[in-house]
């Protein structure tokens, strides 16, 4: 139990600022397809090496980095809107993914692929969320600048000679790290959830960049301790338990967040006198 | 040190929209771009910003480097709902000298709200830039190319839907660049204004129409052959024969 929150802590530091500037870029879309094309990745390494983590790990690292890849190309040199492609490739990802496993595994092997078991989490588990976890956050330091300017203004950055490819490359590339990082405990299915959803979750509480990431950050942490406090109390899978407590952070702030939000449109405070 | 172009030609997928132009910017002009829609303006400033690559001829900036150069284009790129402050957008304009790693502290904050202030936006610095209007935006950005400390300034129709109190403000901007001798090229949709503030003009509709002083420039018969010269974009034409290079005497 120790083992899954440090775990839990570890990750949503890292996913919760790559899921805010997924969700500004407008990205949601594109990471959700991402996490859900580890899954062949990740079934296709259980397949030829069984239940190892680190082999499922880069099978799935190079399922994640193949689609974004993939979905990149596409877009841009067919005339099909993003968004169908996309489509098109998860659907692809995950019916490939689930076969595979149906194919050469129990029903328990594909649960715990699919919606995660945060008891399944050893040292060596851990081991790899830390270092994936910290080389996130020391990326994100370095290319912080860059990736702002690159998300609102890239002609700006154009302009100025910034490496905004290089970049791109790089915060793709983390996304998809941290998405193989937290299956384990999110399942695949849901590991977008972590780093989406208290991204979206922030968005209704401040307009600025750096209280944003701060407060994706709490979300996350306090909602995957919550949700595997749950899952392990209730002997329920923990992707899910983690998802609808975040779920219900996000509704919250839906309903009462200060911009945006229900309340904020249908009961407004005063507005100031100038 | 004087911006001379020879024999410029650039555009999109072999089609030409600047046409072998040629002639020379004077050190500290402020000069104004004109010509109807699909003329070439927009691409001029692309071509000299490095956007575009020359399908023939050169730019000889004189001296003036690519971290001397601040590009504004026209808005729409932006993404106005982006959550930054607006003290971050124009703290941005230091980026030839901090590049994309080098903190930022107290001296580049100053220099950034002074150039706020410049542009009456000094109240504004913590705000969230997802509530400025459109005029607000633009004296933001000014406030940006402040920071830049550039010697070359080419802006894109940056007056377009802008309210008339906000541009006549830009404009004494745009005037007090010239008194610091930085040189100015603007494309312009309001040739009222070119008339009243810009002492030089280019006239284009993808080749040279007129350069020279605005009063000489913008004659009746200059803007109607610009109408005229436009043309229609067709898919299959000869190859070009027109070799532009100037030969010196």
């Amino acid at each position: 139990m120790k083992r899954a929150l440090t775990g839990a802590v570890l990750v949503s530091c890292s996913s919760a600022p790559l899921g805010v500037f997924l969700v500004l870029r407008r990205m949601s879309l594109l990471g959700d397809i991402m996490a859900h094309a580890i899954l062949p990745g990740v079934a296709a390494a259980f397949i030829l090496f069984g239940m190892s983590i680190p082999v499922m790990s880069i099978g799935g690292l190079a399922a994640g980095l193949t689609v974004a890849l993939l979905a990149g190309v596409v877009s841009r040199f067919t005339a099909l809107r993003e968004d169908a492609s996309f489509a098109a490739l998860y659907l692809i990802a995950v019916a490939s993914g689930v076969l595979m496993i149906s194919l050469h595994g129990t029903a328990q092997d594909l649960e715990d692929i699919l919606f995660g078991d945060a008891r399944l989490l050893d040292e060596q588990i851990l081991s790899l969320m830390a270092v994936i976890s910290g080389s996130t956050l020391l990326a994100l330091l370095l290319i912080y600048r860059t990736l702002v300017v690159e998300s609102f203004d890239p002609v700006f950055l154009r302009t100025v000679r910034g490496n905004g490819g290089v970049v791109h490359a790089v915060f793709i590339t983390l996304t998809v790290l941290n998405m193989v990082a937290n299956y384990r405990a999110m399942g695949t299915l849901m590991s977008a959830g972590l780093m989406l959803v208290p991204a979206i979750a922030s968005q209704f509480w401040t307009q600025h960049l750096r209280s944003m990431l701060a407060l994706a950050v709490a979300l996350a942490v306090s909602g995957s301790m919550l949700g595997l406090i749950l899952a392990f109390s209730c002997n329920l899978p923990s992707g899910p338990s983690i998802i609808l407590i975040l779920g219900g952070f996000y509704l919250f702030s839906l309903l009462f967040g200060r911009f945006g939000s229900v309340r904020a449109r249908y009961f407004p405070f005063r507005h100031f006198s100038r | 040190m004087s911006i001379t172009i020879n024999n410029l030609t650039a555009g999109y997928d072999r089609h030409p929209v600047v046409h072998h132009l040629s002639g020379s910017f004077a050190d500290a002009s402020l000069t104004a771009v004109a010509g109807p829609n699909g003329g070439g303006k927009s691409t001029l400033l692309k071509a000299l910003v490095g956007f575009v690559p020359l399908m023939t001829g050169r730019i000889d900036f004189g001296g003036i480097k690519s971290d001397d150069i601040a590009y504004l284009p026209q808005q729409f790129e932006i993404d106005r709902t982006f959550t930054i402050s607006v003290i971050d957008v124009v703290l941005l304009g230091n980026w030839s000298r901090t590049g994309a790693y080098k903190p930022m502290g107290k001296l580049h904050k100053k220099e950034a709200l002074d150039a706020l202030a410049e542009v009456d936006m000094a109240a504004f610095a913590s705000r969230p830039v997802v509530s400025l209007s459109t005029g607000q935006w633009q004296r933001v950005l000014f406030a940006r190319i402040i920071v830049q400390r550039a010697r070359l300034i080419l802006l894109d129709e940056p007056f377009a839907a802008i309210d008339g109190h906000t541009t006549l403000e830009l404009m004494q901007q745009l005037k007090q660049w010239g008194r610091n001798g930085v040189t100015i090229i603007c494309v312009m949709h309001d040739l009222n204004l070119v008339r009243s503030h810009f002492p030089q003009s280019l006239l284009l509709s993808r080749e040279l129409i007129a350069w020279g002083s605005t009063a000489d420039v913008l004659s009746e018969e200059n803007l109607e052959a610009a109408l005229e010269r436009r043309g229609s974009w067709q898919e299959s034409l000869e190859r070009c024969e027109i070799n532009g290079e100037e030969r010196s005497a």
